[in-house]
């Protein structure tokens, strides 16, 4: 490689892959603590946090498994610490049960999910958007979740800052959800001035601790939260409970409580979604596609086009809540929508329940570790144009 | 009169526990060590996992955290390694420490992080109405082990002494004062700490097993108990069954988020 100084290598212009990124985001968001356990494709993201962390006066850990590192991360969370784990899919499964302790007792923390082949060990070393669901529903119960899926390295990194904000502000485990080919990626990013970048932080509480009910019914949802250590002294559970934040049985505190907890998102889905549209007049096809696969998608569209298609891309960045209003609306607009994603079709449930027999859903599904390829979608949108 | 109400959350007891379980004398030790010491009750984090011992968290005091079945000792390390000026006790029971979480128990000795870890042994799983353990004797009934567990059991503090713990005790219900004073060294220590308790329960264990009520539960832990003074003078065939009791391991070594300080102060200019 050649060592001469490179007119587009400033400070904020970077070569790097989708972990490093992932790495760099959480940093500018405020991680303090990091505790995870090796697997491909995430551990660059561990890598490059033991060595910056305890440089900035942070905490990485390397835990004895994902179980105990998702609890490690709930417990440093309840400090007042931004806290983050990264895996893949086998950690991914181990983390279920501590991921729903941290939707009920309602403690930020983001996790990552840098989505290989499976199941089981699956397809280690090569890429695959198997997770969605699981990353909806894979623990046990109605729970509240937020997961945003990046498609380039500048969006992971922007998107990894979003996830901190979202968990801090809905008090959410929030679940970033790469795969191997945006995690391995390398590419040139200018980044944002840190200047420029929004950081939310978890809403203190405003009263003195004989007044303090951790999970008070709040106007918007979500509870102040007070740090373990300054003279709150109260207690968490993953038993349901109620504002009090004690275990009940009691029907009605049951309702109050849950009834609270499974809205606090879907009342604000509309701060909460993003989707990246890119429509065109007289669509009578749309393209829903996320991930790594929206790259090949967004090629896809390009090249239909200029073969005379009219057609309509979005792209959420956002899956869960899932984009109910923008697919519905695309619905509306166009008779096919064509979903690509590299599972069996997970995705495309949701697109078909959001159009509602408006519009047909076309599927293109791929789980061998191979991209799915602008090629296939082009063909795809040809032919029902 | 020791005022144990000042430790206690007063508007959710009565305490979930059967009558004749030895839960309560363990807690009565714990905060008369917590007392003793001096702890202020805002410095103190008291993490727990499930089980009918980890209910303790929700009655207490602190900074209390009651977590997934196993997981207690994980999370009180995020706590600890985010905010080492805490005072942090982990309150757990023989299946939740060493089966389910049997990893994190023998990684936080390995680590030697500053955490004090209450075991509650009771050898069987109460809460869940008397399944076998890995503490549950071999030949002893539970639910699951109608005709006598056909497995070996663990010496979980010799576990902790051989992944590194550096401190730990073991005393029973029987001596509330030693025990008291254990728990007061294990806080005070820098470093991985572990007490054992033997503590009975008449409802899942001792009934099953015909070993009478609580009263004759603890009295039989006094017939069992020999001193680690006596027991080093013995045979081990006749300490078979015998509960040795007393501080088995009291030695330095460094502690974890100690080590981790002075890797950030490298980096401070
Ligand atoms: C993942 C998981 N598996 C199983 C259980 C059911 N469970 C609750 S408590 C318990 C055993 C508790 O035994 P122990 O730790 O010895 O505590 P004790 O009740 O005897 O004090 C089990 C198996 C659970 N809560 N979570
Ligand atoms: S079941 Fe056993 S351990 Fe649980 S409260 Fe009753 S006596 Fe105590």
């Amino acid at each position: 490689m050649s060592k001469e100084p490179r007119p587009d290598v400033g400070k904020n212009v970077r070569v790097m892959t989708g972990n490093e990124a992932c790495a760099e985001g959480a940093l500018v968001a405020g991680l303090y603590f990091y505790a995870g356990y090796p697997i491909t494709p995430s551990s660059e993201i561990a890598e490059v946090l033991s060595e910056r962390l305890p440089q900035i006066g942070g905490k990485f850990m390397q835990m004895e498994d994902e179980i105990s590192a998702m609890g490690a991360i709930i417990g440093a969370s309840l400090t007042g610490a931004k806290a983050m784990t990264a895996t893949s899919g086998p950690g991914f499964s181990l983390k279920q049960e501590n991921l729903g302790y941290a939707s009920i007792a309602e403690v930020p923390c983001v996790v990552v999910n840098v989505m290989r082949g499976g199941p089981s060990t699956g397809l280690p070393t090569l890429p695959a958007q198997g997770d969605v669901m699981q990353a909806r529903w894979g623990t046990h119960g109605d729970h509240p979740i937020i997961a945003v899926a990046p498609t380039s390295v500048l969006e992971v990194f922007m998107l990894t800052i979003r996830a901190f904000n979202l968990a801090e502000r809905y008090r959410v485990p929030v679940i970033l959800l790469m795969d191997e080919i945006i995690g391995h990626t390398s590419e040139k990013v200018i980044l944002p001035d840190a200047a420029t970048i929004e950081i939310w932080n978890r809403q203190a509480p405003t009263v003195g601790p004989d007044e303090y009910l951790p999970y008070k019914i709040t106007e918007s949802g979500v509870p102040p939260m007070a740090k373990f250590g300054e003279g709150y002294r109260f207690h968490v559970t993953g038993l349901v409970h109620d504002e009090t934040g004690f275990p009940t049985n009691n029907s009605v505190q049951i309702n109050k409580f849950l009834g609270r907890l499974n809205s606090k998102i879907d009342r604000h889905a509309d701060e909460i979604i993003t989707v990246t549209s890119d429509l065109q007049e007289n669509a009578t096809v749309g393209v829903f596609a996320y991930g790594s696969t929206a790259r090949s998608a967004k090629r896809a569209v390009m090249l239909a086009r200029q073969e005379g298609a009219r057609v309509d891309f979005i792209n959420p960045t956002v899956l869960w809540p899932f984009p109910e209003k923008q697919v519905s609306s695309l619905a509306e607009r166009v008779s096919k929508i064509i979903v690509p994603e590299m599972n069996l079709g997970q995705m495309a449930h949701e697109v078909e329940w959001a159009a509602r027999g408006r519009a047909d859903i076309v599927k293109i599904n791929r789980i061998d570790g191979e991209p799915i390829k602008p090629d296939d979608i082009v063909k795809a949108i040809v032919e029902n144009a | 009169m020791f005022d144990y109400m000042k430790y206690m959350r007063q508007d959710k007891l009565p305490l979930i526990w059967c009558a004749g379980c030895g839960d309560g004398i363990v807690l009565k030790s714990m905060l008369r060590a917590i007392d003793k010491i001096g702890l202020d009750q805002n410095e103190v984090c008291m993490v727990s996992g499930i089980g009918c011992s980890s209910r303790l968290t929700g009655y207490v005091d602190f900074n209390t955290l009651h977590t997934t079945h196993g997981r207690a000792i994980p999370f009180a390390t995020g706590v600890k390694m985010a905010k080492p000026e805490l005072t942090v006790i982990v309150v757990t029971g023989d299946g939740d420490a060493t089966a389910i979480g049997g990893n994190h128990y023998i990684h936080a000795a390995r680590r030697n992080i500053d955490i004090t870890v209450i075991l509650f042994n009771n050898n069987i799983y109460g809460m869940t109405g008397g399944q076998v353990s890995p503490t549950t004797p071999i030949g002893k009934k539970a639910s699951t082990a109608p005709f006598g567990n056909p497995e070996n059991s663990f010496n979980i503090s010799g576990l902790a002494e051989a992944a590194g713990a550096s401190f730990v005790a073991r005393g029973t219900v029987h001596d509330a004062i030693p025990l008291e004073k254990y728990i007061e060294k294990a806080i005070r220590k820098k470093g991985f700490s572990v007490v054992e308790v033997m503590t009975p329960c008449p409802t899942a264990y001792g009934r099953r097993n015909k070993l009478g009520n609580g009263a004759a539960m603890i009295k039989q832990l006094k017939e069992d108990t020999v001193p680690l003074s006596r027991a080093q003078k013995m045979s081990d065939e006749e300490l078979q069954d015998k509960i040795i009791t007393g501080v088995l391991v009291d030695v330095e070594r460094p502690e974890y988020t100690d080590n981790y300080q002075k890797l950030i102060e490298r980096f401070k200019g």
